[in-house]
């Protein structure tokens, strides 16, 4: 196979004459992005030309301020073909050929794209092998950060969720299994339903109400606009139907390519459940599958006209986001391309800004507002969801959203992933999606309301063991981001917010988002989703029932392994043995 | 707020179990004696391991026919004292007395028995079931070691630790005629050996017999919270009596709807229906999704007015129905109905979900009013 045939859009590779002789230049820095000094987009052409930072002007300091890689790319030039498969894939210059594959590691994130795509598996990356001056307090991830930043100015800047090693609830969680007392269920013999609804529904079914609307409607004005009518006069709002209780997060175009966006919202269409546009205005060739979309309507307002609200399937009003609480969003001007200014609706070549607050939200009644002004706009045919950042007071908050009219509350916790955000606010703002989930759910139910609305949770659902917990928690249905990712080819790189993936997922640049396949893509998801449910049912059946809505907020057959007491009393749960 | 207690003798723990049911109405309202009852769960003695035994008769009380009868079982004297003073701040009672046991050999350490008829003190703004409820909860969770284990009017439960058939002798229930009755043999997997603990679970004018284990439990318990149930006793039966004052006497819901809420069709067969009925089934899916009852079980749930067996949606527990006349069988087996009734006009065995329903005749009631 040549490299042609394989990679047929991944340019030639460059000449570098600019290379020779600079061998021992101390390339001071890998291109981490920061803040102050967003990393430049890459023109196409340039792809492969070498994109450092310039020198800092501390030219005596350097060395200060010098990191060593975090990872080193080893060619066995044995087994090396000289293919040059790797050179072509790799986005980040860590690659160059020169009659061999030559590396320069700094540059090399661990993304293994090149590992992935070597034909001969010459290609090992292996951490770096330099020692650090061991320090349980001063970590490298602190010292290596104060570098950065004394050379730059600027803030840490990341991607993906919180890597650090809070405690993941959902690990502490075991789940029950019949045993003799009660039958467990066959899901390959006996049936199994993971349907679930979305969206708000009365406290009660008033039979007396139903008949006479059933009686006095007339023939003419039914199927007109369905059974809306006399379920609104019932007390619902409208349901949404999911065959199985995964959703996709909210990941928008800018943040990912419009292929994974293609791939995604295919999946969900095929699988019977939502995916979700994000902030980024809803391009037109998702419009096929606008019927199972979630659109978003954030800070920025991008994309938001009546028609965009009209076409989806659902409403988000983002406030929050579980990596980063509280904080805006920025796509710089670079990354804005024609493509993405139309769907966004603002002029190329400018910075999408997102404000940290909605500016016409400053306290739950202006939400309300908000809520019923795209209620309004939509003829109350549109269920209104509102996703907050997990905080500290999220069940207080989560019931406020519940009073202020939404149809479900999404909740992220702090594990949860983003396309980019100031590192230390992703590892240290927000609290687990899994005490949150318990603490809203209880709450909801004190007060009452449970019913007026459906609580969806993501952040770190990392598998169909984390949903099943998740809805025994008391979550309606989950919403993966990262999983969604990681099928389409993520190794969880951290480098979104560079803009550069090299596996075509978190990038504009045309020749690496052909790498994914939207149709390719939409199969690996699908697959994904279906093993996922698969799991599901077969849990479901040891665990005797044959419905998901009798898992639900049933923490009675959850245990837990080595929590403390004030956690099993948040979470609701009972110690193992007991 | 509803709910039994946290008496004294309660475990915080579930007991799943085994067991045996039977209920027996006749229609038109004629009463029978409680020895039926009593010799056909006998002959289910298999299904029970004399770890709990008990009735629940309809009609037992022709004297005090609208009075609140209150059974009342007390660990010591002590505890029974505390009790009846709060009985008597709460009601006005009409009469009290023992109630009637006959020495068993079989049945031991049993607790002080009393009963009590009782009415609520005046016209209340609140209406009477819903002051009888709220009271009896209240007393059950203040007072320690004693227990209101049945309350409604005109009906009573009689349980215990022991055989079903040496309950029904302890409690002289030959001497009862009543016009509906269930029954209940148990087999707990572990051994409280607690009065309270024994089936039928009264609470108001209800009672439950049940076979089977709620796997939902806890998605049903914390849903009846969201309306002020409070299930004290954690037993999964509890929970099926308040889903049915729930949905009955709050939610004035039909007997065929509340079947196909607490064990309904799937969403393929809703799908599957007429339009009309399509939409009500999916509603009421829709809205009390966490109110149905998964896992195996059977119950038989007694009323003034009528006699429900329901099994769960995929028939992982036995029930039975028979018919001769105005007589209405539903058991465990079918061998108990035969044993008291050998000649039945009609023996069947219901689908998963779909109730097998005994309703009082209206002119029962003119009969009544005559006798």
């Amino acid at each position: 196979m040549s490299p042609d045939s394989r990679f047929p859009e991944a340019p030639a590779p460059p000449a570098n004459p600019e290379r020779t002789g600079e061998a021992d230049t101390p390339r001071a820095f890998p291109s981490t992005g920061t803040a102050g000094e967003n990393p430049p987009a890459v023109p196409v052409q340039d792809l492969k030309k070498k994109t450092r930072q310039k020198p800092t002007p501390f030219r005596r300091m350097r060395a200060a301020v010098r990191l060593h890689p975090d990872f080193r790319v080893i060619v066995d030039e044995s087994r090396c073909t000289l293919c040059r498969f790797c050179v072509l894939q790799c986005s980040w210059d860590a690659l160059d050929f020169d009659g061999r594959v030559v590396s320069y590691d700094e540059n090399c994130v661990g993304c293994w794209r090149c590992f992935a795509v070597c034909p001969t598996y010459a290609i090992r990356i292996e951490p770096w092998p330099t020692m650090y001056r061991e320090n349980a307090s001063w970590t490298r991830f602190h010292a290596t950060n104060v570098r950065k930043q004394a050379a730059t100015g600027g803030k840490l800047l990341t991607g993906m969720g919180n890597d650090k090693p809070y405690p993941v609830y959902f690990d502490h969680l075991l789940i029950d299994a019949c045993q003799v007392t009660n039958p467990s269920i066959d899901p390959l013999r006996e049936p199994m339903e993971l349907r679930t609804y979305i969206g708000t529904r009365p406290d009660r079914l008033d039979l007396e109400r139903y008949r006479i609307e059933v009686l006095e409607r007339k023939p003419a004005a039914r199927g007109e606009r369905g059974n809306g009518d006399l379920r609104r006069k019932m007390g619902f709002g409208p349901l949404l139907k999911l065959e199985t209780p995964i959703m996709f997060a909210g990941m928008s175009y800018g943040a990912i390519s419009l292929n994974v966006q293609k791939a995604i919202a295919r999946a969900a269409q095929e699988m019977g459940t939502l995916w979700n546009t994000g902030e980024g205005g809803m391009h037109p060739d998702l419009y096929p599958y606008a019927s199972s979309a979630v659109v978003q309507c954030a800070s920025g307002r991008f994309g938001v006209d009546v028609a965009y609200l009209s076409r989806a399937a659902a409403i988000e009003i983002k406030i929050g986001q579980g990596a980063k609480p509280g904080i805006g969003g920025h796509l710089p001007g670079e990354k804005v391309t024609a493509e993405i200014a139309r769907t966004r609706m603002i002029p190329t070549g400018t910075d999408a800004l997102s404000p940290a607050p909605h500016h016409d939200i400053y306290s739950i009644e202006d939400l309300r507002q908000l809520i019923f002004a795209l209620k309004e706009a939509t003829r109350y045919e549109k269920p209104v969801f509102v996703k907050i950042a997990a905080v500290h007071n999220v069940a207080a908050i989560a019931s406020g959203i519940v009073r202020a009219g939404a149809d479900a509350v999404v909740i992220d916790g702090f594990r949860g992933s983003t396309g980019a955000a100031p590192t230390m606010i992703r590892d240290h703002v927000g609290i687990p999606i899994e005490l949150a989930i318990a603490a809203v759910d209880d709450r909801l139910r004190k007060e009452g309301i449970r019913h007026r609305a459906s609580l969806i949770a993501s952040g770190t659902i990392r598998s169909s063991m984390d949903v099943v917990k998740a809805i025994a928690l008391g979550a309606d249905a989950v919403a993966i981001g990262t999983a969604a990712l990681v099928a389409l080819g993520c190794t969880l790189c951290q480098q979104c917010h560079r803009g550069r993936c090299a596996w075509g997922l978190t990038t504009q640049i045309p020749e690496l988002v052909r790498r994914v396949d939207p149709d390719e893509g939409a199969e690996l998801l699908k697959n994904l989703l279906s093993a996922w449910s698969g799991e599901i049912k077969e849990t479901l059946g040891l665990l005797g029932l044959n419905a998901l809505e009798s898992l639900r907020s049933n923490r009675e057959r959850l245990r837990a392994v080595g929590l403390e007491q004030a956690a099993l009393d948040i979470l609701g749960v009972k110690p193992a043995g007991r | 707020m509803y709910g039994a207690t946290g008496s004294e003798g309660f475990s915080e723990e579930r007991i799943p179990g085994g067991c045996a049911i039977f209920g027996v109405m006749e229609e038109r309202g004629r009463r029978f004696s409680g020895s039926l009852a009593a010799e056909a769960i006998a002959a289910m003695r298999e299904r029970s391991n004399g770890l709990g035994g008990g009735f629940a008769g309809y009609g037992i009380y022709p004297d005090f026919p609208h009075a609140y009868a209150l059974h009342v079982m007390s660990l010591s004297h002590g505890a029974h004292e505390d009790l009846v003073r709060g009985i008597k701040g709460s009601f006005r009672v009409l009469h009290e007395e023992p109630i009637p046991v006959r020495h068993h050999p079989a049945i031991r350490d049993a607790p002080v028995l009393w009963r009590y008829f009782v009415l609520p003190p005046g016209e209340g703004e609140e209406d009477e079931e819903e002051y009888v409820a709220r009271r009896v909860v209240e007393l059950n969770s203040r007072v320690e070691g004693s227990l209101i284990f049945s309350s409604g009017p005109n009906m009573g439960v009689f349980k215990g630790v022991g055989y079903p058939e040496d309950i029904a002798e302890f409690y002289r229930l030959d001497e009862y005629r009543g016009y509906l009755w269930t029954a209940h043999g148990r087999f707990p997997t572990n051994t409280p050996g607690w009065w309270g603990g024994a089936h039928p679970f009264g609470f108001l004018y209800w009672s439950v017999v049940h076979n089977g284990e709620i796997s939902s439990f806890d998605t049903n318990r914390r849903y009846l919270e969201t309306f002020g149930y409070r299930c004290f006793q954690m037993t999964d039966t509890e929970v099926v009596v308040y889903l049915f004052d729930l949905l009955h006497r709050r939610h004035g819901l039909p007997l065929e709807i509340i079947s196909g809420i607490l064990a309904p069709p799937f969403w393929s067969e809703i799908e599957a229906m007429e339009e009309e009925e399509r939409e009500l089934w999916m509603m009421a899916r829709q809205v009390y999704g966490p109110a149905l009852l998964n896992g195996p079980f059977s119950v038989i749930v007694g009323h003034p007015r009528f006699m429900v067996g329901l099994a769960d949606r995929i028939m992982l527990r036995p029930l039975v129905a028979a018919r001769k006349g105005e007589m209405v069988y539903i058991s465990s087996e079918e061998a108990a109905i035969r044993a008291v009734e050998p000649a039945p006009e009609l023996v069947w065995t219901p689908e998963g979900g779909e109730p097998v329903v005994a309703e009082l005749l209206p002119q029962a009631e003119e009969e009544e009013a005559v006798a």
